[in-house]
């Protein structure tokens, strides 16, 4: 079976250890104006490598940017 | 008001700029109490010329160009032979229109310069890079166009990421703004720069930008790569009065239709117009300057490019309105849309044509997945063209509004709206003209000028729903090569979003069905945003509407009442 969680409501694999930091690596989400939340908390800047994502989480990883 | 002559003066922004600031100011302390806007000799032999507008720099002691008007206002002023305009004021100051009550601007003023001091380096780096500071962010997410938007990224972007332009050649530590005293002074210069070819070869002058649009227009779309060719390219377009984001993207069609024998050196007058090819970039700007060469034909723009290149050399004509990047005349700005269906609609349904300030909703669509459903898509295409019409309507700077955003805006209920920043702007009102507006009433503003725009374009043969459509390349891969460079993600959609197997197919076959999908697509969601705004489904604004916006005027009426 599969283990997923959701990223911006869309199924991500999951996989053992995943952090916040990881998901961005992965992801190359390189932007700095974003708000992270996992299940709806935020999540500050500090924290993106010791946030532990579970399996069925829901992360949100909003990109701040609506104008050229 | 007086008109005068000037006839033994340059044309060039830079030169004239200069010149009229010394003739007009009384001494070294007035020079900054004069503006001159001009275009340039190249917006003469063009369709997209721009105007310049100067701005004294005090510690440079030289006069500074600033660029505005996209869709040939250059051309304009240079065909009524106009030279320059020239605006003499003294003692700007906050009070100076009689202000409904200063302390509000004041305390906004305070509050705003605040926020930029502890953010900006956190955020964006705006007083360092200005605008160019996503270059590599474009890249990172696929969305930087490269070679006439065939592709999103490319591995030589590191050549001109922001960082190397503020290392190497943006003079860092001056405030730079282009109004003075503007806290957020964006409007970085590279100073000194030596400038290699063309009239001007071995002058040392100071560039304005690279804005981003510079930067992705000029190097990656026409996949020049080198930090010093956009420069330079920027100093000329400026000068010469041309719009950088018009030929950025000219250019590119160009030379992709030479890269695939559409047109060839003969035709060019012997230019090699391959990508990369700075020298013949460069080239075709001093071509326009004097109003010769296939850089005449280059300046008409990518629509009449098209339709001469069909005429007169057989290319195939569906093929260049698939790979030609403009619509409604205009040249598409520097954004990637293939992958966001609702910046397709931000692009293809705007009263002006393809440009970024109406709305910009990549993130928030592709990346975020915030604005999944077409009603969704709708309200932010309406939302944000009319918000954004707005600043236009007061005179205001967009920048403030959301490059830099306060440290608290995340726990706002709607973080992309920055709500604390549109308070700002409806306080400064409230301060200057003793108007309260809400947000809601701020909308409704833009509304009624958006909906005369409209007017305007049917009364002029463009503003229906024909005139929507949009190039095939803004929406998804013309060519195989385009399918192939992204085929995971192609193929993952035929499967999941159509319920086609891509196993065994070719892209030939692939494409076609994926073409028949993104087309529907963007038809299901002009019909959404059509609903949102009020219009029919040929894009006609209702008579209900322009009664819901006190804009029952006999003149528009006149214009829709059979199109109803
Ligand atoms: S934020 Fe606006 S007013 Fe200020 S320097 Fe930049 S472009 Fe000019």
């Amino acid at each position: 079976m599969i283990l997923i969680i959701k990223l911006n409501n869309r199924d991500f694999p999951w996989e053992e250890g995943l952090t916040i930091e990881k998901i961005m690596e992965i992801k190359n989400f390189t932007f700095t104006k974003i708000i992270v939340k996992v299940n709806g908390n935020h999540i500050e800047r500090e924290d993106y490598a010791a946030t532990i994502v579970n399996d069925g989480d829901n992360v949100e990883i909003i990109h701040l940017l609506a104008g050229g | 008001m007086t008109i005068e002559e000037a006839p033994l003066e340059a044309y060039d922004a830079h030169i004239l700029g200069e010149q009229l600031t010394e003739m007009y100011a009384d001494n070294e302390e007035d020079k900054r109490n004069v503006a001159v806007v001009t275009a340039g000799t190249a917006a003469e032999h063009s369709r997209f010329g721009i105007l310049n507008f100067t701005f004294y720099d005090p510690r440079r002691k030289t006069t500074r160009l600033k660029q505005a008007g996209r869709g040939g206002i250059g051309t304009v002023f240079r065909n009524k032979k106009l030279k320059a305009l020239i605006v003499k004021f003294s003692n700007v100051k906050g009070n100076l229109n009689n202000t409904f009550e200063q302390s509000i601007i004041n305390k906004t003023g305070i509050k705003y310069h605040k926020e930029i001091h502890d953010q900006d380096h956190l955020q964006n780096n705006m007083r360092k890079i200005g605008t160019a500071n996503i270059i590599e962010v474009m890249d990172a997410y696929d969305l930087l166009p490269v070679m006439n938007f065939q592709y999103g990224s490319h591995p030589d972007t590191e050549k001109i990421k922001s960082t190397v332009f503020i290392e190497k050649y943006l003079t860092q530590g001056v405030q730079d703004g282009c109004w003075y005293g503007c806290s957020m002074a964006c409007a970085k210069a590279a100073d000194n720069f030596l400038i290699k070819t063309g009239p001007y070869k071995g002058h040392r002058v100071t560039v304005d930008g690279p804005e981003y649009e510079n930067a992705a227009g000029l190097g990656a779309n026409c996949a020049i790569f080198d930090p010093e060719g956009i420069l330079e390219l920027n100093f000329y377009c400026d000068t010469y009065g041309i719009d950088t984001i018009s030929f950025g993207t000219a250019t590119a069609f160009a030379m992709e239709c030479y890269e695939r024998g559409i047109i060839n050196k003969e035709i060019t007058g012997g230019l090699e117009l391959n990508f990369g090819n700075f020298y013949s970039s460069v080239e075709l700007l001093h071509q326009m300057s004097k109003g010769e060469g296939f850089g005449t034909v280059v300046g008409q723009g990518v629509h009449r490019m098209k339709k001469l290149f069909a005429k007169k050399y057989e290319a195939d004509e569906e093929f260049l309105f698939d790979i030609g990047m403009e619509q409604k005349g205009l040249e598409y700005s520097e954004y990637g849309s293939k992958e966001s269906l609702a910046q397709q609609g931000g692009y293809g349904l705007t009263n002006k044509g393809p440009q970024h300030d109406e709305a910009w909703l990549i993130f928030m669509d592709m990346v975020n997945n915030q604005i999944p459903t077409f009603e969704d898509k709708a309200e932010a295409l309406h939302y944000y063209p009319m918000f954004r019409t707005w600043f236009g309507l007061y005179g205001f700077c967009k920048l403030p509004w959301n490059d830099i955003v306060p440290a608290d805006n995340k726990y706002s209920d709607e973080p992309a709206k920055v709500p604390e920043h549109v308070q700002n702007y409806l306080d400064v009102v409230y301060g200057v003209t003793g108007k309260r507006l809400t947000s809601d009433e701020m909308i409704i503003e833009s509304e009624r000028v958006y909906n005369f725009q409209k007017i305007f374009n049917i009364r002029m043969g463009k503003g229906l729903r024909k005139d929507d459509r949009i190039p095939y390349r803004s929406m998804a891969p013309v060519t195989k090569e385009e399918y192939e460079s992204r085929q995971e993600r192609y193929d993952k959609q035929l499967k999941e979003k159509i319920g086609y197997a891509p196993e065994g197919m070719t892209a030939e076959e692939k494409m076609a069905v994926l073409r028949e999908y993104r087309e529907d697509q963007y038809e299901k969601l002009i019909d959404a945003v059509y609903k949102r705004r009020g219009w029919n489904s040929n894009g006609v604004p209702t008579l209900e509407h322009l009664k819901y916006l006190d804009m029952e005027l006999p003149e528009l009426i006149e214009v829709i009442k059979d199109l109803q």
